[in-house]
């Protein structure tokens, strides 16, 4: 019961950070937002002059508390404001345009990259010191190279060179996005390229940690013991060891998948792919401060969620979290 | 004379600690030393100046013996804005690792010994900070204040970057705060502070120091990456500025692999260095990981006799 009280305070008051840092960085920053948009787009409506005042507190309208609550407000209401570079979308529809882009590239290139990086990180260390372990510090290598630098080295050689993969953009020019044949297969030609980059550098990572917790797994006794005891060596190693051993990478993973929104915008920039870390970066280049501060909201949202599933995963999975006497 | 010899000595210490690490770590550190050095005297070494055109020049040119690692569509020198950008970058990391390693130090130590609604409180904050998705808060923060200079860059990093450290020190020193000299500590009436710093931080030292690593790591590639996407001053070079004048100016697509390749192996060599010493620290301080002891292989797996008794690892505190 403690630990589900001690968690349900950790998601109000993160939920409650995000929100309140949302609303006062633009508040604390020098410069004033409004000033800012107003010089760079002269043509604004006086509403929506009134409505970005509003925002951002720029115009005396109530004192910072009720501004706050005013804030609130609007997003209880799911009103994130409207955008200024694409003026007069609003900035939830903005979201919701790019968001399943990012979703289903980053998604599927994270699950691909945890199942392979866990899977050979038990041979890593089942087959400890063979060939395969040895070329473990070359793929947590790469993870140390900066992303966008193996990004540009890809799309030189397999995009440029070779002509393998089409880049940049998230389709061929010329389609329209619906549900037929040459869209999709044009969308998953172009996202071969991506995938392949953010697998690449995160895959060193699973395969580590899995690798270092299956050793300390399998030197147990009770591996001993299955294995003395004649058992085939793939029940041991998935029954006995990998079962035990994969605890913390299931809880990176959901962790992990909460990032799949922030940590794409990088690659994004890099592959001018469509999705909402492209729209942060283009907010932030024509200062559209009320999209930035949507797409951050949204961003911090699915961190947050995924950390719920963390924690129901492992209430499911570790007994010692559902005792109680666990920490 | 004396000091002569004093610093002979220290020399001679530091030498025995050196000899003392995993090879990994000892090739870690010689590269980073390198870097180190770089960061120094790199601009003494540059044979042009890194902001310098040459008039006319509208392409980037190849590797010459002028240039050696070629030039920039303007004609700047690959070379000496590479050792000029060293500094820069060098300097970052280890701002935002000793600013953020110290926060970590301070919360996780006193988290873990205080324990109680302190830890209740802290282990919270910590964990908020966990959660907030870094780069896109750095893009949003920094973006309003596109001309701030490196420190401003640092303290913004190490705010965001301290939180993993604090936990593992956390947890390290909640299993320490248990054992029995330290009881023996307090029992003989220690001040709190004394036992924090003299009984329980010597044997936290392997943690910090790869927490630091770690840092300094982070904020590296998360600079670059600012820089890359143009959320820094880019009047000011470094290996990620260099980075994003590259794309920019379309080096990719011109064929100048020269002018991303160099500033980018920098950065990877520079990562791989920290990386290569943080294997080293974790051999150290988990003998499991060691690879050197006596094994046998039965059955394709690798046997080791010498394997320590189990100890029970608070996996769940750990990931939690």
């Amino acid at each position: 019961m403690k630990f589900v009280l001690r968690r349900l305070v950790f998601y109000v008051v993160a939920v409650w950070a995000a929100v309140t840092a949302n609303f006062a960085i633009p508040r604390v920053m020098p410069g004033n937002a409004v000033d800012t948009m107003i010089s760079r787009f002269p043509q604004l409506s006086p509403q929506s002059l009134h409505a970005l005042e509003a925002e951002f507190g720029a115009g005396h309208h109530g004192s910072l508390l009720s501004q706050y609550f005013q804030y609130w407000n609007n997003l209880l209401h799911f009103n994130l404001g409207l955008s200024v570079s694409q003026y007069p979308s609003k900035v939830s529809t903005i979201i919701g345009q790019t968001l399943p882009w990012t979703l289903t590239l980053v998604g599927t290139a994270t699950v691909i990259s945890f199942v392979l990086g866990t899977l050979f990180g038990i041979v890593a260390a089942w087959r400890r010191g063979g060939w395969f372990d040895r070329l473990l510090p070359a793929f947590t290598l790469l993870q140390a190279t900066p992303y966008f630098f193996l990004a540009l080295l890809l799309i030189d050689l397999l995009a440029l060179h070779i002509k393998l993969f089409p880049f940049g953009q998230g389709y061929s020019v010329g389609l329209t996005p619906g549900w037929n044949g040459a869209f999709v297969g044009s969308a998953i030609t172009h996202s071969i390229l991506p995938a392949l980059t953010i697998i690449l550098t995160s895959i060193g990572g699973w395969m580590l940690q899995m690798r270092n917790v299956m050793l300390t797994t399998i030197s147990e006794d009770y591996v001993l013991v299955a294995q003395a005891k004649g058992l085939p060596a793939r029940r041991v190693v998935f029954s006995y060891g990998a079962r035990n051993a994969i605890l913390p990478n299931i809880a990176g993973f959901a962790l992990s998948l909460g990032f799949v929104v922030a940590g794409a915008l990088v690659m994004e920039i890099v592959f001018s792919y469509p999705g909402i870390g492209l729209t942060l970066y283009n907010a932030v280049t024509s200062n559209d401060y009320p999209l930035l501060q949507g797409i951050f909201l949204v961003i911090s949202l699915a961190v947050l969620s995924a950390a719920l599933l963390a924690d129901i995963a492992y209430v499911f999975l570790d007994p010692r979290a559902r005792g109680g006497e666990a920490h | 004379m004396r000091q002569l010899s004093l610093m002979w000595s220290g020399l001679r210490r530091l030498g025995r600690m050196f000899s003392g690490l995993p090879l990994k770590a000892k090739i870690g550190v010689v590269i980073l030393a390198i870097y180190i050095l770089v960061a120094i005297i790199g601009p003494t070494l540059a044979p042009f100046d890194p902001s310098a055109t040459i008039s006319g020049q509208s392409l980037p040119r190849g590797l010459t013996g002028t240039h050696l690692f070629g030039t920039t569509a303007t004609g700047g020198d690959v070379l000496s804005q590479v050792l000029v950008g060293t500094r820069s970058t060098v300097v970052l990391g280890l701002i935002t690792g000793v600013i953020a390693t110290a926060l970590s130090v301070a919360v996780g130590m006193t988290a873990g010994y205080l324990g109680g609604y302190a830890d209740e409180f802290l282990s919270l904050v910590a964990n908020v900070f966990l959660v907030l998705p870094a780069l896109p808060l750095l893009v949003v923060i920094l973006g309003y204040m596109p001309h701030s200079g490196e420190m401003a860059t640092a303290i913004v990093l190490s705010a965001l970057g301290w939180a993993w450290g604090a936990r593992v020190i956390r947890a390290q020193t909640l299993s320490l705060r248990s054992r029995d000299y330290v009881a023996a500590a307090r029992e003989v009436g220690e001040s709190t502070w004394r036992i924090i710093f003299v009984e329980i931080m010597p044997n936290e030292v392997g943690l910090i120091a790869a927490s630091f690593v770690g840092t300094v790591l982070y904020a590296i590639l998360t600079s670059v990456a600012l820089a890359f996407i143009g959320v820094a001053d880019l009047s000011h070079w470094s290996y990620g500025v260099m980075l994003y004048w590259a794309q920019n100016g379309n080096a990719v697509q011109l064929g100048a692999w020269w002018w991303y390749v160099c500033p980018g192996l920098a950065v990877a060599l520079l990562g791989m260095s920290l990386v290569l010493i943080n294997f080293g620290l974790d051999e150290i301080s988990n003998p499991r990981l060691r690879t050197n002891a006596a094994s046998a292989r039965i059955g394709h797996r690798a046997w080791r006799p010498t394997d320590p008794t189990p100890v029970i690892r608070e996996s769940a505190e750990v990931t939690r």
